[in-house]
């Protein structure tokens, strides 16, 4: 397809969902059925493009590299804003332009398929989940914002325009999880989101502000160029450390990541259609996705922030999950923990197992919420059937033995958790294998805090394992703990099962890669190869061979490029120029590592996988130990862990109640003294005025009309005297007035 | 003594005066109306005489012919309209008929 088609195409499924909220938010309830199936079909339509575009972009002919690119994308860029001056850049003038653009390279054509897949299917699970709510229009106008915001991050080619649809996700997401902002919970939770964004977004605004200044652009291929021209932020590879850090704040909103992750497990008030859609597959694969665009110009210390935050937060939440009682929020700190995987493994370095993970996690991910939905809504129809509105519809102790009741649902879920906790045969097993693999060579190559990446990700793994199939266990497995409910729950309808059957059958193997035990066959680890990085020997000074003689090339030299001699087969010897797109040793080597790290790595993840499921078939299935003994036992640990290690107890004692302290005061101060002050300035100045305006009205206006009133008055009072009524006085009149007339005349 | 036009005018500005008073001295409206009728025949002396000692022709004559006419239209229709007033205010005092102040 040739990249004019592509382009177009690009932009029609960035608009298609736009116009579907447009048409919502305008025509609402006018259309039939509330617009749902139009929202719907124009999500459908977006779909088959994205999977148009997709396959047309991957098989094109790879296109020379670039730096940042392995293959230089299509691009299509127009000047939004020219402010018609010129700002000094790298000791030259530059014009002051503002540009806007799409781009498509392989990372944006999987993203481009990954979002409106898992929108459209969520818009059609929204159709059984929502049937009959209030605002029932709305809500799928929202999905449309939505959709439109995230798809505009994923295709931009310019930083700041992935700002503005990264400030239009929060918005939507907002909007999303406040749906029912009548309950207080929701619209706590929505508010929190958005704040808790904030504080991440403004990291990431300082870091692209300071690569603006310093090159004086806002695109990818431009700045990845210049660095790659040995051009760092105030001159300072340091700096370049703290831009890339800077701009990952931005992932540590989005993407929830430790210490900014209390936002997403609030987040589940929202309608779970909803949590799938955002809060699993694709708002918080948004963070995930911006690492891995700016990837190339991450250095080695910017890099290795990010996998610590990446293991801290996988860890962190996956010992919080398994001590949960509520579904929603079980999902909800896996996917926290599971970003946390892919942070990591973009972390050390493993880019393509990172991004690869993202994209098998937002089916399965997405299939286990929409599967928790369709338990919360036959949960809510039975309660709802009883009667009852107390019992909570999304906590484990009262369910159990759906299984039967809910054949499709349990596949489904059954699936899905198979592929998330790394069972071979199905996605996850694939994905995690690689970034596992990942961790394992970096651990062994930097050596120190690296081993603390493999370590927590075998950890992670296994907790993974564990609490998902604690879940499969209390929800569907052994005997129903509430008959009663029991007795009422049904099936959901057919457009809540299909989402759930293709989500399903995506989490299989062969849809990623034909062989069940290594990825990087399939197509889709293919068509990811890791770009070089642009900073050269500031990344991670890896060389091949024993990783704790990291004697990289930092020591050698002026250049930045691939100068030590001969510490690798592949790439020729540098020759001058632009040999920045050519392979980076360090990179290599961690290659290398990966690679011969691979099979020991299956195996362990093998092992602790199974570990995990055999501890909580133990637990919960043959009830080897007694959980309610176990878990009084523990207590401390146990509190500890069900009150999420007291994260949100901490940020209200020393952020917010500070914070909200502070801000009251100072408002009520400036309240009092500025804007108080100001009023009762005004409106001293006004009374005075209308005091002299008033004496203006009373002594001179009114002064005038009543002096011209006595005036003729006080003439009427004398003329009336002679209007006697007599006759025989006018002709006496008459007689002096001829008398008057004829001395006046002769 | 011959008499002259002179004395004709005295006759009439006598006459006239007497009907000015008349008029405006008399409070009955019959009485007022024949003070009326007074100062219109010092008008048709005055006509006459002028006709006799100035012009030398019939034109003051026919004139006096012309106001006694009118005199006595006018005294018919005043005498109707004092027979009105009277109907309604049962006088016809001109004191006590001063509806026109107001």
């Amino acid at each position: 397809m040739s990249p004019q088609t592509l382009s177009t195409l690009t932009i029609l499924i960035l608009f298609l969902p736009l116009a579907s909220f447009v048409l919502l938010l305008a025509l609402g309830k006018r259309l039939p059925r509330q617009g749902d199936t139009i929202a719907t079909g124009i999500l459908f339509i977006t779909l088959a493009l994205s999977i148009v575009v997709m396959i047309g972009t991957l098989t094109r002919a790879p296109e020379p590299a670039i730096p940042g690119f392995p293959s230089a994308p299509i691009q299509s860029t127009f000047t939004w804003i020219d402010m018609d001056a010129t700002i000094p850049v790298l000791g030259q003038q530059v014009p002051l332009k503002i540009e806007l653009g799409i781009m498509i390279d392989n990372l944006v054509a999987i993203m481009l398929v990954v979002v409106s897949l898992i929108s459209a299917l969520v818009h059609l699970f929204s159709i059984g989940y929502m049937h009959g709510d209030k605002k029932y229009s709305r809500y799928f106008a929202y999905l449309g914002i939505f959709t439109f915001s995230m798809l505009g991050i994923v295709v931009t080619n310019t930083i700041l325009m992935m700002y503005i649809f990264w400030e239009l996700v929060g918005l939507s997401s907002y909007l999303l999880i406040g749906f029912w902002y009548e309950k207080p919970g929701p619209a706590y939770a929505s508010k929190k989101a958005f704040l808790v964004n904030r504080v991440g977004d403004l990291g990431m605004w300082i870091g692209i502000m300071m690569l603006f200044t310093t090159y004086g652009t806002f695109r990818f291929d431009e700045i990845f160029a210049s660095i790659a021209a040995g051009n760092y932020p105030f001159g300072s590879s340091t700096w370049l450390t703290i831009a890339g850090m800077c701009i990952f704040c931005g992932a540590i909103g989005k993407s929830a990541q430790f210490p900014l992750h209390t936002w997403l497990p609030d987040a589940m008030e929202g309608p779970t259609p909803v949590s799938a859609l955002i809060h699993a597959a694709t708002m918080v694969a948004a963070g995930v996705y911006l690492v891995a665009r700016v990837f190339p110009m991450l250095t080695g210390d910017a890099l290795l922030f990010i996998a610590i935050i990446g293991a801290v937060t996988s860890f962190i939440a996956g010992t919080i999950a398994i001590a949960q009682n509520d579904i929603k929020k079980v999902l909800a700190y896996s996917t926290v923990s599971q970003l946390g995987y892919m942070v990591l493994a973009l972390g050390v370095g493993a880019y393509g197992a990172g991004f690869f993970h993202l994209v098998t996690h937002a089916m399965f991910k997405a299939c286990l919420f929409l599967g928790s939905g369709s338990v919360i809504h036959a949960m809510h129809h039975s309660l709802h059937h009883l009667h009852d509105h107390d019992t909570d519809p999304q906590d484990l102790r009262n369910m159990g033995g759906l299984r039967k009741k809910m054949p499709w649902t349990f596949a489904t879920f059954l699936i899905a958790t198979l592929a998330i906790s790394g069972v071979p045969l199905f996605s996850g097993f694939l994905s995690k294998d690689e970034i596992l693999a990942g961790a394992w060579a970096f651990g062994s190559l930097r050596g120190g805090i690296g081993l603390m990446m493999p370590y927590i990700g075998f950890g992670v793994a296994m907790m993974t394992a564990f609490y998902m199939f604690r879940l499969v266990f209390l929800m569907f497995y052994g005997d129903p703990k509430r008959p009663d409910i029991d007795a009422h729950i049904h099936e959901s309808p057919a457009t809540m099962r299909i989402p759930l059957i293709v989500l399903s059958v995506l989490s299989f193997w062969f849809v990623f890669s034909f062989n069940p035990f290594g990825a990087a066959s399939g197509w889709a680890v293919k068509s990811l190869p890791t770009p070089v990085t642009v900073t050269g020997t500031h990344w991670y000074p890896f060389a091949h061979g024993d990783g704790h003689e990291a004697a990289g090339p930092a020591s050698s030299a002026t250049s930045h490029e691939t100068a030590d001699g001969g510490a690798h087969e592949t790439a020729p010897a540098p020759p001058t120029g632009e040999t920045i797109t050519q392979a980076n040793p360090a990179q290599e080597a961690l290659a290398h590592g990966i690679h011969a790290a691979h099979l020991s790595a299956m195996i362990t993840s093998l092992i602790v996988a199974s570990l995990g499921i055999l501890i909580a078939w133990g637990v919960y299935r043959r009830k080897v130990i007694d959980v309610d003994a176990f878990t009084a036992r523990v207590r401390p640990l146990h509190v500890f862990l069900s009150k999420k290690w007291y994260f949100d107890e901490i940020y209200e004692q020393w952020v917010v109640v500070p914070f909200v302290l502070f801000t009251t005061r100072a408002m009520a101060w400036f309240d009092t003294y500025v804007i108080d002050g100001a009023v009762n300035g005004v409106a001293s100045v006004t009374r005075f005025q209308s005091w002299l305006s008033g004496l203006f009205d009373t002594y001179i206006v009114d002064g005038l009309v009543n002096f011209s009133g006595y005036f003729v008055g006080f003439f009427g009072i004398v003329m009336r005297k002679s209007q006697t009524g007599r006759i025989q006085t006018y002709v006496v009149f008459v007689v002096l007035g001829v008398i008057m007339l004829f001395y006046v005349f002769y | 003594m011959t008499v002259g036009l002179t004395h004709f005018l005295l006759v009439a500005a006598i006459l006239f005066s007497l009907g000015i008073l008349a008029l405006a001295t008399r409070k009955n409206a019959v009485m007022m109306l024949m003070g009326v009728e007074l100062i219109l025949n010092s008008a048709n002396i005055n006509l006459v005489a002028f006709s006799r000692y100035q012009a030398m022709n019939l034109d003051g004559h026919l004139f006096a012919i012309f106001v006694i006419i009118l005199a006595a239209a006018e005294a018919a229709v005043a005498l109707a309209i004092v027979l009105q007033i009277f109907k309604q205010n049962q006088t016809v005092n001109a004191d006590q008929i001063n509806k026109l102040k107001e």
